[in-house]
């Protein structure tokens, strides 16, 4: 099973590094988001540390969505997605290979963003990077996990670039909170062991809805 | 070897297919003939377990279909070639190769992608590939893992004269070799030509069953233009 788990992985990453479709999109609506806030927070530099967490995941989650929105539209060129459907194999495997790499993708577009924003807020945070990197990999899985489900279920519609925002959005927002607020305490408080609760509720979240998303996805992709 | 009962299929309150029965036993090729929006699309899907029937039951070698043991042993090609244009034709045998645990070094898949008409081109974008160079890729994908039975949805769509004789060929090697296939399609001499029966779906159910051996195709015409009518 990991095996093809990697497989899947590997062809999406493939094609993103051939196509660019996805990273590129993600990058640039991260960086413009990143760009306005810098402009609409200009009056209020000095209590700008509190502001970041909130901007950071505002950037992420947009971007990640349209990451989101494409991961299913290359497999229904060519009706691929059906070709995967015929396949002998759990289909669970599908949601674990496309879970992934939609969180490798968002993952890369994070780290560049995090860049930008440390420059534009000017931001000295070299102390609490590790700290930074596991709330950004927790939340990012658990975003993901209820993402990859829906993206399924929502590229089978008419309206998906619509639709998968206003579908996902509602459920990630426990994972969207706990991640802001554990923003929050490792950029201004560096009280860490206040870290331990948000990120139990984050990782509890991201098994919960992994597990379910991996057995309902038989069923998502069926007519 | 396929064994169908009461089989309907609604999307919405339109009915797909309805009450349709049709057994197939093991080795034999059907074409399956039918208007546009008849139902043959919706019969190959369900068989091959994209699609859940609303009602009736459908069994493939005894498994339902959709199951693992069922996919195992299905092939199903159709106009859309399943292929990631981005991905080489080697990349697309590799990677549904690896899904399959069949062994998947170079060698082995140039020579399936050489069986196909397709030698020395195994390295380059399907997106340059032709139409009728993607379908040969697709049958080569579609039946990377030797099945037992072929579901064919208008495979021969858009191919030119060289390509359809490919397939036809194809097809003809597959059936002679002990495979089950059912084929949706329109050219009633292709699918004569190729099947041992003649199936017409009308309005969801079948409505005309001929052994190829007891009608010519002349006959076959004039009684499916019957059914048909200009409606």
């Amino acid at each position: 099973m990991p095996g093809k788990v990697w497989a899947v992985f590997r062809k999406d990453l493939l094609i993103e590094l051939r196509t660019k479709d996805s990273l590129n999109a993600m990058l640039f609506f991260g960086i413009v988001v990143l760009v306005i806030f810098n402009f609409a927070l200009e009056g209020a530099r000095d209590s700008i540390r509190a502001a970041v967490p909130g901007v950071l995941w505002v950037s992420f989650v947009f971007s990640g969505t349209l990451g989101l929105n494409r991961m299913f539209s290359t497999e229904k060129e060519n009706s691929c997605l059906q070709g995967l459907l015929l396949v002998p194999m759990d289909r669970g495997i599908l949601y674990l290979g496309k879970m992934l790499a939609a969180a490798v993708f968002m993952l890369v577009a994070e780290a560049v963003i995090f860049i930008f924003s440390m420059v534009f807020f000017n931001l000295t945070v070299w102390k609490e990077i590790p700290y930074l990197i596991l709330v950004f990999l927790i939340g990012t899985l658990g975003f993901t996990s209820v993402g990859t489900i829906l993206s399924a279920i929502s590229a089978n519609t008419r309206m998906r670039e619509v639709l998968l925002p206003l579908i996902l959005f509602p459920v990630v927002l426990p994972i969207l909170i706990n991640a802001v607020e554990a923003t929050g305490i490792i950029l201004n408080t560096n009280d860490y062991g206040a870290l331990r609760l948000p990120l139990t509720i984050m990782s509890a979240f991201t098994i919960v809805f992994g597990t379910v998303s991996y057995l309902l996805f038989d069923f998502v992709l069926e007519d | 070897m396929i064994e169908v009962q009461g089989l309907a299929k609604y999307f919405g309150r339109h009915a797909a297919l309805r009450e349709l029965e049709i057994s197939i036993p093991r080795g034999q090729f059907i074409a399956l003939f039918g208007r546009n929006g008849a139902g043959k699309t919706t019969l190959l899907r369900i068989l091959a377990g994209l699609s859940r029937p609303s009602t009736g039951t459908v069994t493939i070698r005894g498994f339902r279909p959709g199951t693992l043991a069922a996919r195992a042993g299905i092939g199903y090609l159709s106009h859309n070639t399943a292929l990631y244009p981005d991905m080489t034709a080697v990349e697309n045998l590799r990677f549904f190769a690896r899904l399959l645990d069949l062994p998947c070094g170079d060698a082995g898949l140039e020579e399936r992608i050489a069986r196909v008409g397709l030698a020395g081109r195994g390295l380059e974008p399907v997106r340059n590939y032709s139409r009728g160079m993607q379908q040969r890729l697709a049958i080569a994908r579609a039946f990377l893992h030797d099945p037992g039975l072929l579901l064919l949805d208008e495979p021969f769509t858009g191919l030119d004269q060289k390509g359809t004789e490919f397939l036809q060929s194809y097809l003809k090697e597959a059936h002679a070799a002990g495979k089950t296939c059912v084929m949706a399609i329109h050219d009633e001499l292709l699918g004569y030509s190729l099947a041992d029966r003649m199936v017409a779906i009308e309005r969801g159910a079948v409505a005309l069953d001929l052994p190829v051996a007891s009608v010519t195709l002349d006959d076959f015409q004039s009684r499916y233009r019957a059914l048909i009518g200009d409606r």
